[in-house]
């Protein structure tokens, strides 16, 4: 676990929300114009901040979705009983304004001449492959021809997000292989994976541990314990299995 | 100045009590899990929690520990991520027991954790019952996927300064950053100033 070098510091400053994609019925893409934004890495993070009429001020995390050197964008999941998460899903419009800081976090990323060449398992529960989508945005735009799995566990088809994207990239045969596993309802003649994560799974679906594998997982607590402690069990080193968790009313 | 979010509002009314809750903070009851890697798994067998830098180091196995004098205290915690927990309920060994066991002048501490994590303390931060090494949650062993078998507890700073899986204390003279301060976090992280990271 090195560190890189600490950072200077990190200031708000008002960007404007460029486009508005809407991914599924919940889940928002903003891509947003930053006037000074010093680049960011796959993986990294960035604060919004909103404020009300009356000077109440809600600040909020959300992993960076977009690859570096693109438009700063965020993909927001709505909460129900959410304060922030609403408002980015529903109410904010093209050319509004809203403060951000950022990248923040350095650990979580996928920076290809310093993670070297092993090939990449990606495992998002939900929302939780956001980040994961700018490490596979990051890889086309580079080149690189590092291997990737992405496990992508989530409730129904109607909720995966980026859905065209990821299936354009599993046809590509670029290798990038997408697989899902649809845990509460399957189409009709699905053949896929329709179960939580386990370890039989992670078997069948992970690298094997020989070929320096390089794990991102990423998503609700429940999920990331469960792939990660059975990626250590299939050998992976802790090291390589690097995680994202976010609890039912933590982050996002 | 801050643009204004035109219906951008308070959704949650419920009067958190005066003064309970850091500028940033909102109050979950739940217990969200952040970390940075798997969980790692240590046996009570192989455990152990040394002070190291001092005169001489000192260590505790599990079994010794176990019959340190405990404190049980009920605090609010703040993860920099934004949630506040209040009332939360710990047991464990205060860390003035624990560095009254050694013999030292350094002014900073670098604790230390299965699985590489570590994060850096002033040495008068974990002093004068602000600071335990908690091994029990709301009257049960604290779970692995929240540190157990034992972390530090520092509930004045931000939490990641309370390392999961705490297995040691290194004084040192110097304050060196420790996992997420090296990443640009803050090196001292008070949340009643919002020093969530490095410059705040």
């Amino acid at each position: 676990m090195e560190g890189t070098a600490v950072r200077g510091r990190l200031t708000w400053q008002t960007a404007t929300v460029g486009a508005v994609i809407d991914e599924t019925s919940k889940v928002r893409t903003l891509s947003l114009d930053v006037p000074d934004w010093g680049g960011h890495q796959a993986g990294q993070h960035l604060d919004i901040a909103l404020t009300a009429e009356d000077g109440y001020r809600a600040e909020r995390s959300y992993s960076i979705a977009s690859a570096p050197g693109e438009p700063v964008a965020i993909t927001v999941e709505r909460l129900d009983d959410g304060e922030v998460s609403p408002y980015l899903t529903q109410d904010v419009q093209i050319g509004d304004e809203i403060e951000v800081r950022g990248p923040i976090g350095g650990y979580f990323i996928w920076d290809p001449p310093v993670s070297g060449d092993g090939p990449l398992l990606l495992a998002a529960g939900g929302s939780g492959v956001v980040p994961l989508r700018a490490i596979l945005r990051h890889r086309g735009l580079v080149g690189s021809s590092v291997p990737v799995h992405l496990l992508y566990s989530v409730r129904s088809q109607a909720e995966v997000i980026y859905r065209s994207e990821l299936d354009h990239l599993n046809q590509e045969a670029d290798g990038v292989k997408v697989i899902y596993t649809l845990t509460r309802q399957q189409p009709p003649g699905w053949t896929g994976y329709a179960r939580r994560v386990d370890q039989q799974m992670m078997a069948e679906v992970a690298w094997p541990v020989a070929s320096g594998p390089l794990a991102y997982v990423c998503g609700p607590t429940n999920f990331v314990e469960a792939v990660a402690s059975d990626l250590v069990a299939l050998g992976y080193p802790p090291l390589r299995v690097k995680t994202e968790r976010f609890g039912a009313t933590g982050t996002p | 100045m801050s643009p204004i979010s035109r219906g951008f509002h308070r959704r949650h009314e419920e009067a958190e009590p005066a003064g309970r809750v850091p500028p940033g903070q909102y109050v979950t009851h739940d217990f969200p899990v952040l970390s940075a890697g798997p969980t790692p798994r240590t046996r009570l067998t192989d455990w152990t929690f040394s002070i190291e830098g001092g005169q001489s180091p000192v260590s505790w196995t599990w079994q010794e520990f176990q019959s340190l004098p405990t404190e049980t205290v009920t605090v609010d915690i703040h993860c920099v991520t934004r949630w506040s927990k209040l009332d939360t309920s710990w047991k464990g060994v205060s860390l003035d027991v624990l560095l009254g066991a050694v013999s030292y002048t350094a002014p900073y501490v670098l604790a230390f954790c299965d699985g590489g994590y570590t994060t850096n303390l002033p040495v008068a931060d974990l002093l004068g019952g602000k600071a335990w090494v908690a091994y029990s949650y709301d009257g049960s062993a604290l779970p692995a996927e929240h540190g157990g078998p034992a972390r530090l507890l520092v509930p004045h700073l931000y939490f990641w300064k309370s390392a999961k899986w705490v297995r040691g204390l290194r004084l040192r003279d110097t304050n060196a950053p420790g996992f997420w301060e090296m990443y640009g976090y803050h090196m001292y992280g008070d949340p009643w100033k919002e020093q969530r990271y490095a410059g705040d």
